[in-house]
């Protein structure tokens, strides 16, 4: 910690500092949506209450460096890493700065034995942290982090079309099916809620590919013109249900919507859905090559 | 809107007296309970405290030691739903009076708090900021073994914020925004 000079101490310190400040500071595209959200929310309603209570939750959780939610969620980490780069070397630090984040108390102790019921305590076990990486032609790391509550992954869903009520296999059955989901997870993900959707893959890669949407700022066009007028008429409709913050009612139910889509086998159409709460915490740094953060991503 | 202070334990009068989109501070004991702690007391496990009149939170707190005393550093709360199986049981048979969450309940709360006097109070989800800052003390911990998120904390609350969602007379937020809200989506479906 005291030598910064040294590329190992260097990453251990930007990889806790990446940690801290996606735990703690909202990144700006999501503190702008949250901020409209509000402004559209009739005064004195429970709507405007509950975004009201958000806007000042997220000034707090920055200014006292506290993390926004307590449930500081699944540790997502994805890489775009130079060819030649240390792989093990990078997780053995990522693992480590986990575990000083744990007990500073940016992390909850978040990792339970699925069988046992025991919690590791340090937030290490089969599975946590989640590692994704990428080779690139860049040459240097990027590495984005997301940290994703188990309130909104409980309601993320995955739909295999055709459908008896929600449709075939084409955009009205997926825009359905999305909207069934929204539907379905009312104010429990705690909206107002942003979609990472995967049109196709297979049950792993299409709920992959939607947590990867996410890693999009929320007012990015899509590249395909077809899925960002989806994307627009999904957030439109759902915003015209009434769900409202937290469920409270109001008109703001989602904040944005991510949509991808990857090939799929003949037989199979699946439509996944990855539903992100409004404490969208997902932070992202350049690294010199001294390890140290040259670039903030979000 | 007009807040009502309330403070713990809650007589059944008070809780009676409560309706649907009243806004309430809370002051007092809160107990912490989740998943864990609700599924071992259905499974007979007497409760480690005296819950009548109580409230319970449904929240996995970040705790860390500070000179020796525990601190909150975060305490928003957790989804109610998955407590849907057990929390009537807890109501009939240790007398809880609140439930603190968020997301709300099910059809077997909502009978619970009309049959024995209880009331489902909504904190703001994600807010963790916001609660922990009117959490003054913590002053113990039970059933650590399972775990520090699943423990049952011994809060002490002043003015904690929470909007009445669910209340003893069979009124519910969730099931009419539910409702409202397939009615609109089903008009709008493609």
């Amino acid at each position: 910690m005291t030598d910064t000079a040294t590329p190992d101490a260097a990453l251990g310190v930007s990889l806790l500092e990446l940690i801290r400040s996606t735990s703690c500071v909202l990144p700006a595209d999501v503190v702008t949506t949250v901020a409209a959200g509000r402004a559209a929310e009739t005064a004195g309603s429970n709507a405007a209450y509950a975004l009201g209570v958000v806007c000042d939750n997220i000034t707090m959780a920055k200014a006292k460096s506290q993390p926004l939610c307590q449930d500081t969620g699944s540790i997502l980490v994805y890489t775009n890493l130079p060819r030649g780069y240390d792989v093990h070397a990078f997780e053995t630090a990522f693992i480590a700065a986990v575990k000083q984040a744990t007990k500073i108390g940016y992390l909850r102790q978040n990792s339970v034995d699925a069988v046992t019921g025991k919690n590791s305590g340090d937030n290490v076990g089969p599975g946590t942290p989640n590692f994704h990486h990428h080779q690139w032609d860049g040459d240097h790391v990027e590495i984005r982090l997301m940290l994703k509550g188990g309130g909104c992954e409980n309601v993320g869903a995955q739909y295999s079309l055709p459908h008896p009520d929600l449709g075939g296999r084409d955009l009205k059955g997926v825009e359905n099916a999305i909207l069934d989901a929204v539907l379905k997870a009312q104010g429990q993900g705690c909206g107002p809620g942003i979609l990472g959707v995967c049109i196709g893959g297979d049950r792993a890669t299409g709920y992959g590919n939607s947590k990867e949407q996410l890693l999009r700022l929320i007012d990015d066009a899509n590249s395909d013109p077809v899925l960002g007028d989806l994307e627009k008429r999904v957030v439109d409709k759902a915003n015209r249900s009434g769900i409202g913050p937290m469920g409270f009612g109001g008109a703001t139910t989602l904040l944005g919507c991510k949509i991808g889509k990857l090939n799929r086998v003949p037989a199979s159409f699946f439509v996944s859905i990855s539903y992100m709460c409004w404490a969208f915490r997902r932070q992202g740094v350049a690294l010199d090559a001294a390890g140290g953060i040259s670039r903030w991503l979000y | 809107m007009p807040i009502i202070p309330l403070t713990t334990p809650l007589t059944e009068d008070a809780v009676r007296a409560l309706k649907v989109g009243d806004t309430v501070e809370l002051t007092g004991r809160v107990y912490t309970g989740r998943d864990a702690a609700h599924h071992r007391m259905h499974e007979g496990t007497p409760p480690p405290v005296d819950l009548h009149g109580a409230v319970i939170y449904h929240c996995g707190p970040v705790m860390v030691q500070e000179n020796g005393r525990w601190v909150c550093k975060a305490a928003g709360p957790t989804t109610s739903s998955r407590e849907e199986p057990y929390q009537w049981e807890v109501m009939r048979d240790h007398g809880i009076r609140g439930v603190i969450g968020k997301g709300g309940m099910g059809p077997k709360t909502l009978d619970g708090c009309k049959k024995y006097g209880c009331v489902y109070l909504h904190a703001i989800g994600g807010a963790a900021q916001i609660c922990a800052e009117r959490i003054t003390r913590v002053d113990g911990v039970d059933w650590m073994d399972l775990g520090s998120p699943e423990a049952v904390w011994h809060l002490w609350v002043v003015k904690f914020p929470v909007i009445v969602t669910m209340d003893s007379h069979g009124g519910s937020l969730h099931q009419q925004v539910y409702a409202d809200s397939a009615k609109a989506l089903a008009t709008l479906k493609a």
